[in-house]
């Protein structure tokens, strides 16, 4: 009797001590870019130009942007529609669906500068597309379809299957009952896989510095090098006497992040206030 | 006599290897109500289900037979399934309304069917809702979430739903099952103020519900038909042993 309450005591410890533990590095990370980054915030950080004094970041602002956008319009729709296609069309458990599964789930588990090789053998280097925002996007499209396919699949299989059936029962016919019926149910875990996938942009870097390069200037068209915010930061610490311009953009790159999370949620709210 | 809505003829249906119905031979008649009764498992809501071809999605299904719906055989090559199921309308058992407006659930079937103006809609959404009675609890706010109807109001805002697209045959599968007494003896009241303009089919595992309000009862065991006719002899003078055992509560 006795032990079994000790041992419930100390595992109930354990779990806060473990809880804290992570709140405690989290909250550390924050604080140390914070005290590191927001001393060194100058205006001339946020010139439109960039030159290698000013070492201004708006530049890399506006094209992480920019690249959040392309590649989201790459991405997301074909994303959706490979997970309509296997959720709404294929057969359950038919060997297709779990090979394309398969094959998801091993390009969500590959290094993202292996990405970068590809994208530089085959956007960058065979189809001629440069360093360019454009081959940076198209790369990190296919990094993160898996993202999007696995979370478009699980946000259609919990669309409830009496909402399919009432909608056939009515003489709707299959593309009018997934567009009308089960696309919008599932748009919230859709749209939470894309805040997921904006993330991930934003803080990629490893993929982009190969495909997209690292020109610091605002683009005027896709087939430009860009650098995006977070490239930027690794190009500002490698130099080695950027390091507090570097923290500084660190801040800018987490305010990025907090302001899309909050923005995107607000959005969400917004549209599905009526459900 | 009344006229003959569904005809079936010899139907045996497949899941795969499992055979869920055996022989089915039944006739269904206009403008009455007609119940499935039977344990559960037996075969009622997958032949109740065959109707209007909603087991068409399941896999493995398979069937054998014919199915008459005004002597037309309703799995000829031919049929078109979407015009099938205008023509028979079904309520499940769950309420599901769709996650939508009162107003969108109840116009979704005639834009499905090639309504679009307005002023035809809001005709037809009020007639609908009126003939489901529920007219007066939602017309104040058919601009709101149906999710936010009672168990009872979502399931006669499916009737309603169901109305809309003017069915000739409503398959109902334990439309009450899922409600509180007082909504169930609602929804029975509709089912018979609706027989003056459709077929009703029913299944039900509630006896006393089948005995209240339907005109015809089929008992159902293991995927056979064992006993049918009207209801009122099914239940006071069972010909078979094993409808009156079932009928009496001895099992099931």
């Amino acid at each position: 009797m006795k032990l079994t309450k000790f041992i419930d005591r100390a595992l109930l410890v354990l779990t806060w001590l473990f809880a804290g533990l992570t709140i405690a590095v989290l909250a550390y990370i924050i604080f140390h870019i914070v005290i590191n980054g927001v001393p060194h915030l100058r205006l001339s950080l946020f010139e439109i130009r960039h030159t290698s004094a000013n070492v201004s970041m708006l530049p890399s602002i506006v094209s992480t942007l920019f690249m959040v956008i392309l590649t989201l319009i790459f991405a997301v729709p074909l994303g959706i529609f490979t997970s309509i296609f296997l959720v709404e069309y294929m057969k359950k458990g038919s060997r297709f669906v779990n090979v394309v599964r398969s094959a998801a789930e091993l390009l969500s588990g590959i290094p993202s500068i292996v990405y970068g090789l590809f994208g530089l053998l085959f956007f960058v280097e065979f189809l001629g597309l440069g360093l360019s925002l454009l081959s940076g996007s198209l790369t990190l499209s296919i990094m993160i379809l898996p993202l999007v396919i696995r979370t478009t699949e699980e946000a259609l299989k919990s669309v409830p299957d009496g909402y399919r059936e009432g909608s056939f029962a009515l003489g709707a016919g299959k593309l009018r009952t997934i567009f009308v019926i089960i696309l919008p149910s599932a748009i919230p875990g859709i749209f939470a896989g894309v805040i997921l996938a904006v993330g991930r942009i934003i803080g990629e870097s490893a993929a982009l510095i190969f495909t997209a390069g690292t020109f610091a200037q605002i683009p005027d068209n896709i087939l430009q090098s860009v650098r995006t915010l977070a490239v930027h930061m690794w190009v500002l610490s490698g130099e080695g006497h950027h390091i507090n311009e570097a923290y500084a953009t660190a801040v800018a790159l987490l305010a990025v992040i907090f302001l899309i999370n909050a923005l995107s949620t607000l959005a969400a709210k917004k549209i599905f206030s009526i459900a | 006599m009344l006229k003959c809505k569904f005809d079936v003829k010899g139907l045996d249906l497949y899941y795969s290897d499992f055979q869920a119905l055996k022989k089915v031979d039944l006739e269904m008649s206009e403008n009455e109500i007609m119940a499935f009764i039977g344990p559960s498992g037996c075969g009622k809501s997958t032949f109740l289900r065959t109707l209007n071809r909603m087991n068409d999605i399941v896999e493995g299904c398979r069937i054998e037979g014919k199915i008459l719906l005004d002597g037309k055989d309703i799995y000829a090559k031919n049929v078109d399934v979407n015009q099938l199921r205008k023509r028979v309308g079904m309520v499940f058992q769950k309420p599901n309304p769709f996650p939508q407006s009162v107003y969108d659930n109840i116009a979704y079937g005639p834009i499905t069917h090639g309504i679009r103006k307005k002023t035809d809609l809001d005709e037809i959404v009020e007639k609908a809702l009126k003939d489901a009675a529920i007219w007066e609890e939602v017309k104040d706010r058919l601009r709101k979430s149906a999710l936010g109807l009672s168990g009872g109001q979502q399931q006669r805002l499916c009737i309603a739903r169901a109305l809309a697209v003017e069915p000739e045959i409503l398959l109902m599968d334990e439309p009450t099952s899922a409600l509180d007494p007082v909504s169930t003896g609602t929804i029975e009241d509709l089912m018979v103020e609706l027989r003056e303009k459709y077929t009703i089919i029913i299944v039900t595992h509630n006896m006393q519900q089948a005995t209240r309000i339907s005109d015809k009862t089929a008992f159902f065991l293991m995927g056979e038909v064992i006993e049918y006719g009207k209801t009122i002899d099914i239940f006071s003078n069972p010909k078979h042993k094993r409808t009156e055992n079932y009928i009496t509560g001895r099992f099931g």
